[in-house]
């Protein structure tokens, strides 16, 4: 089956990673901009990064007939900076115009600071200023709740963010249905540690249903599985799942999801 | 949503599977108890004993499965006046 992997760091993979997944049937990805295992000393390093995201990740992509799309922002880890974070996002528009940018992300909350939420709402200003969709990382552990509530508060709190247009990611148990509830579309991260396992995702899938629900991998420099969808798929078929609900949740909700970004000139394949 | 498996298809599937996580737990908490020092004082040893409770009952009054109550047994606490403290 065709998949769209919605959040996936390609940029710490290798090329063999490309071949697997295209293998497995991955067709297209979004990858959005995160923390790179140790903190960037200046705003060029981000600069770099950019490009590496909006030119060099495209290409490799594309040798393996998968769609690399991307989002861009400084990582609410490096956000406790809070001016090297001022100086990213105002460079961030520079590249808000490069085909594969969908918009701005993976913005959010790391320890639930005062400095990460300050720019927080610097970065949810700039997606509203361009109009861009937007992408966010919620906490982990025992941050996670916390967190994600007080990501809601900012989003809800301000009338300009249309909720359908905003991709509220690793959520769980005790996060997935708060942010349905309230408009947002949830994305589910297989991490083998810290998150949730392919059967639990499946659950929550049964408890919630499947709209505006979406999988990924995260597949990253740490311990991850970029063939994380892939492992859902077949627990969906393991409980016995239509096709039409998988495929739902693998491939047309992350394509309803991205279509509502200028940008978003996914090809279907034949 | 329904679920497309029954319950005596579910637990034909799970039971090995919830047998080994069973084991694992006992194990680790056996693995505890060996070791030199003592951690009964420790508060993650408190979560660990409420957790595995919350696991032994059904869903709570409000419906919230058993994941749902781990999840926020093992979360900080959130308090919506978080803005007014902040200054934001
Ligand atoms: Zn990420």
């Amino acid at each position: 089956m065709d998949y769209f992997d919605p959040h996936i760091h390609m940029v710490s993979r290798t090329t063999d990673d490309y071949e697997i997944l295209a293998k497995m049937g991955c067709v297209g990805m979004s990858e959005p901009a995160f923390w790179a295992g140790f903190d960037r000393g200046s705003v060029d390093s981000f600069r770099d990064y950019f490009h590496q995201l909006t030119d060099f990740e495209p290409q490799r992509a594309a040798q393996y007939g998968i769609q690399h799309f991307t989002w861009l922002c400084i990582n609410a880890k490096e956000a406790e900076n809070v001016e090297l974070s001022r100086e990213v996002i105002a460079m961030i528009p520079e590249f808000l115009d490069r085909p594969n940018v969908l918009g701005i992300g993976e913005i959010g909350l790391n320890k639930n600071t005062k400095n990460e939420s300050t720019i927080f709402l610097e970065h949810m200003e700039l997606a509203i200023q361009y109009n861009q969709q937007i992408l966010i990382h919620t906490p982990h552990l025992e941050d996670k709740y916390q967190g994600t509530r007080m990501i809601l508060d900012m989003l809800t709190a301000d009338s300009r963010i249309d909720p359908t247009r905003v991709l509220v990611d690793h959520v769980e148990e005790h996060t997935a249905a708060e942010v349905l509830d309230r408009g947002f579309w949830a994305g589910m991260t297989l991490y083998p540690i810290t998150k949730c396992t392919p059967q639990r995702a499946v659950d929550i899938i049964e408890m919630c249903g499947g709209e505006r629900l979406l999988v990924n991998s995260a597949g990253d420099w740490g311990p991850s599985k970029p063939t994380a969808v892939p492992d859902l798929i077949l627990e969906m078929r393991r409980r016995e799942h239509s096709e039409d609900l998988i495929r739902k949740v693998v491939y047309d909700n992350p394509l309803e999801f991205f279509s509502q970004s200028e940008n978003f000139n996914f090809q279907p394949r034949d | 949503m329904s679920i497309p498996m029954n319950s005596q298809q579910v637990l034909d599937r799970e039971y090995l599977e919830i047998r080994g996580k069973i084991l694992e737990v006992a194990a680790s908490l056996d693995r505890l108890e060996r070791a030199a020092g003592d951690v009964a004082q420790d508060p993650r040893m408190t979560l660990i004993q409420q957790g595995l409770q919350i696991a032994l009952q059904s869903n709570d009054a409000q419906g919230d499965s058993r994941a749902k109550q781990i999840q926020l047994l093992f979360s900080r606490e959130y308090a919506d006046s978080w803005r007014k403290e902040f200054e934001l």
